[in-house]
């Protein structure tokens, strides 16, 4: 899975889900993501990501997404960010 | 509710009481059951053993313990199974938790408790009545639930018929109370052919699974049940819940909820409550009882009217919801009111709270591990 | 990887309040994924699929997937899952329970679902504390390691979860962690997959409680304790002090419902059924 070409990739953050655990930013090989002044991930190296995978798969809360990079197209996955309607659980 | 229509293709056989209450089981649909054996109520489990995995789709299972055999009960009722289990007061106690989470997710399942004498391993051979309150009110939090009881072979086998049908009316636990001499006497019995008996099943969704709502307010207060598996994909929890099955602690969907349980069974109450009179009519003293004294107490009812002594005979089949308005017309116009009892008075604080002063309520109490003879209450009526 | 989150989206019931109610940097979102993508992997329709749950952290999973959920009592969900099981083998029966849950009070159940070998998959999510009260110390505590019950170390021995299952009885006996999330993947596609009795251990961090008392500075450390600290039973050499994980027993004998429908089969064959 590694070491696919650099630069192919979009990282999306929802920032509304990220928790701010910083298992993303830790354990990204790239070291892609930082975490911002508001405690969510952001991705500040975005051109460094290798499509490894790893965050997507480890984020405890499905707030990243890796997606082939289409630029100025708004992230597939969170367009609007994920549906959720607020009701208690 | 489950009385025999017409007489047709009846079969008499000589059974006890445990036999009786199995084939109860089975005419009323019971596919599964799952259980641990236990003094004096094993052979309903024994025979369940022998006959569901013979049957189209009966599932027995010997679980680890009483609360694992709850556990699977209400699993194959959320499943769509009719399922039961059998215990006795040790077992009954490790049930508790269970009952409650029936109550709560509105399993309906019936749970047969054969009575011996304790509290703890106590007397394993010997009848009791001493586990009518935990019945009542063995799990924590407030809940609603069916208790029922039965004191002759014949009854065992209706009653336990009558227990199926309003778990599943219900969708509630129902509880079946008999106690250890009931279950082990052998008399002659009239097996009513299946066709013959009324029986009822859950009802079923039928809107589609994206407009239903499983725990919503509806005809009855009881809410259609979607089996596991069946395309509706609820969630089910013991958490208190709102009207989609979440859990919610809202004040509003709590006390909805809370109280749906209790007015579905309450608002029913003319339907659940299920007694026999016997020479009420005039009675002047009255007895109430239940289970194998209900039996001694009509032979003395019979011996005290041979003496002249204007006596009557109120026997409960249904406990809880206790049988109010049965109990009051008695306390209304009878000098006194007994009641005989195999354990230190449970049902007589009921009969004493409906009297609420209106009569004298006597108590006759047995805790030796042996029955209440007719002599024993005739003595106490004249 | 493009569509892993998109995947998992299509699996939750969006109606409920997202995120989810785990603390930052909690394993159990993690092994929540894996679970997710391993139902998708099999293509298994979302109406066949049951999740039993027990209560803890780990139990309240239940709510957020979009199967047949049932969310039941500490430590017994395994007895509801078996009851489903058998009055229903079509369904795939997956039981989430924490190690509390399944290997205290639910010990009996656990062992006993292994003596059966039923087909039931029984993900124990093992985060070594009780998550949900508080941080009190589980029979997964290691010796010596602080908790709210245990304020100079426990002095108990933890129990093994892949030894006590397979001793049990139960086919298959694999863990991984929250950490390998893509072995993960691996082993509950497997577990679900296998006929009879399946146990996936995933050790899976609790930052907020059994991080706290333990001295890891939030959840990063624990995830490279994690790390460090486990070896693929392959690559294990013998006197290795780390925590193997992998597929430690893999056996196919048939499942407690199948014995049973054989055995229904035969008695109505022989025309005993009544
Ligand atoms: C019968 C009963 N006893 C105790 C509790 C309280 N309780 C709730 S969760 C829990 C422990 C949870 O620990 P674990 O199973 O390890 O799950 P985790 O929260 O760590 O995921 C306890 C003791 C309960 N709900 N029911
Ligand atoms: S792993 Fe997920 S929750 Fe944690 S910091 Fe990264 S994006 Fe946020
Ligand atoms: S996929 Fe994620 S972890 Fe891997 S390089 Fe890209 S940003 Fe980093
Ligand atoms: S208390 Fe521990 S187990 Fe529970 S959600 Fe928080 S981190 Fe997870
Ligand atoms: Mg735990």
């Amino acid at each position: 899975m590694a070491n696919k070409k650099k630069g192919q990739t979009q990282v999306c953050v929802y920032p509304d889900w990220c928790k701010g655990c910083g298992i993303c930013v830790a354990f990204c090989p790239s070291k892609v993501l930082e975490l911002s002044a508001l405690g969510k991930a952001e991705p500040v190296r975005e051109e460094d990501c290798i499509n490894c995978g790893f965050c997507e798969l480890h984020c405890p809360d499905f707030a990243i997404s890796i997606r082939p990079r289409e630029i100025g197209a708004a992230c597939p996955t969170f367009p609007s960010g994920p549906p959720s309607n607020g009701e208690a659980c | 509710m489950a009385t025999i229509r017409k007489k047709r293709k009846k079969v008499e056989v000589f059974a006890q009481g445990n036999e009786a209450i199995a084939e109860g089981a089975l005419l009323a649909g019971c596919s599964f059951f799952g259980g641990y054996p236990i003094t004096p109520s094993t052979e309903i489990m024994e025979i369940m053993s022998q006959r569901l995995p013979g049957s189209e789709d009966g599932v027995f299972i010997q679980m680890e313990d009483e609360i694992a055999s709850m556990g699977a009960i209400i699993g194959a009722s959320l499943a769509g199974r009719k399922a039961m289990t059998a215990t006795s007061g040790p077992g009954f106690s490790l049930m508790q938790e269970h009952i409650g989470y029936a109550c709560m997710v509105e399993a309906p399942l019936v749970v047969v408790n054969v009575m011996r004498g304790g509290p703890s391993t106590g007397l394993p051979t010997s009848p009791a009545q001493g586990d009518v309150q935990m019945a009542r009110w063995g799990t924590h939090g407030d809940h609603s639930i069916i208790v029922l009881s039965a004191s002759t072979v014949q009854e065992c086998l209706e009653m336990t018929v009558v227990a199926f049908n309003m778990a599943e009316k219900y969708r509630t636990p129902v509880v079946l109370l008999v106690d250890e001499v009931t279950a082990h006497t052998r008399e002659k019995i009239t097996i009513p052919h299946a066709e013959d008996l009324e029986i009822l099943s859950r009802v079923v969704p039928s809107v589609p699974p994206e407009w239903f709502k499983p725990y919503a307010e509806a005809t009855r207060a009881v809410p259609a049940m979607a089996p596991i598996g069946s395309g509706y994909r609820t969630h089910v929890t013991g958490l208190t819940h709102d009207t989609m099955g979440f859990p919610t602690s809202r004040p509003d969907e709590v006390n909805d909820a809370m109280k749906r349980l209790f007015r579905k069974i309450d608002q029913f109450y003319g339907d659940i409550m299920m007694v026999d009179e016997f020479m009420c009519e005039d009675a002047e003293v009255a007895v109430v009882a239940y289970g194998s004294v209900a039996r001694s107490a009509h032979y003395a009812v019979e011996q005290a009217r041979e003496r002249g002594v204007k006596a009557g005979l109120l026997t409960l089949k249904t406990l809880y919801p206790f049988a109010r308005p049965a109990v009051e017309k008695l306390c209304r116009k009878c000098r006194h009111v007994l009641v005989p009892e195999m354990n230190m008075g449970q049902i007589s604080r009921e009969v004493k709270r409906v009297n609420n002063g209106l009569t004298r309520v006597r108590t006759l109490n047995r805790v030796d591990g042996q029955i209440i003879t007719p002599s024993e209450i005739l003595k106490a009526i004249l | 990887m493009a569509d892993v989150t998109q995947l998992i989206h299509d699996y939750l019931r969006h109606n409920k309040k997202f995120p989810h109610v785990f603390c930052p940097g909690c394993g159990h979102g993690i092994v929540l994924g894996s679970l997710i993508r391993s139902v998708h992997a099999l293509q298994l329709p979302k109406d066949d699929v049951v999740i039993v749950a027990g209560i803890g952290c780990s139990g309240r999973m239940a709510v957020y997937v979009d199967f047949n959920t049932v969310h039941t009592t500490h430590g017994r969900a395994l007895t509801f899952a078996t009851g489903i099981k058998m009055a229903n083998p079509r369904l795939k029966v997956i039981c989430v329970m924490g190690d509390g849950d399944a290997l205290s009070i639910g010990g009996n159940h656990l062992i006993h679902a292994a003596r059966r070998n039923i087909g039931i998959t029984a993900l124990v999510l093992n985060n070594m504390i009780y998550g949900m009260t508080g941080g009190q110390c589980s029979p997964a505590t290691p010796q010596g390691n602080n908790t709210m019950t245990t304020p100079n170390g426990s002095l108990e021995q933890p129990f093994d979860t892949v030894e006590l299952v397979s001793a049990a009885g139960a086919n298959y006996v694999a863990r991984g962690t929250s950490f390998h999330a893509q072995q993960l993947d691996r082993l509950i596609t497997d577990a679900i997959q296998h006929p009879g009795f399946s146990v996936v251990e995933a050790l899976s961090p609790c930052p907020t409680q059994y991080g706290r008392k333990n001295k890891f500075k939030g959840a990063v450390p624990m995830y490279e304790w994690l790390k460090k600290n486990t070896v693929k039973l392959e690559n294990r050499k013998e006197n290795d002090p780390r925590i193997p994980v992998g597929v430690f027993r893999n056996l196919d004998r048939p499942g407690l419902e199948e014995r049973y429908a054989d055995l229904k089969a035969q008695i109505r064959a022989k025309g005993q059924g009544r």
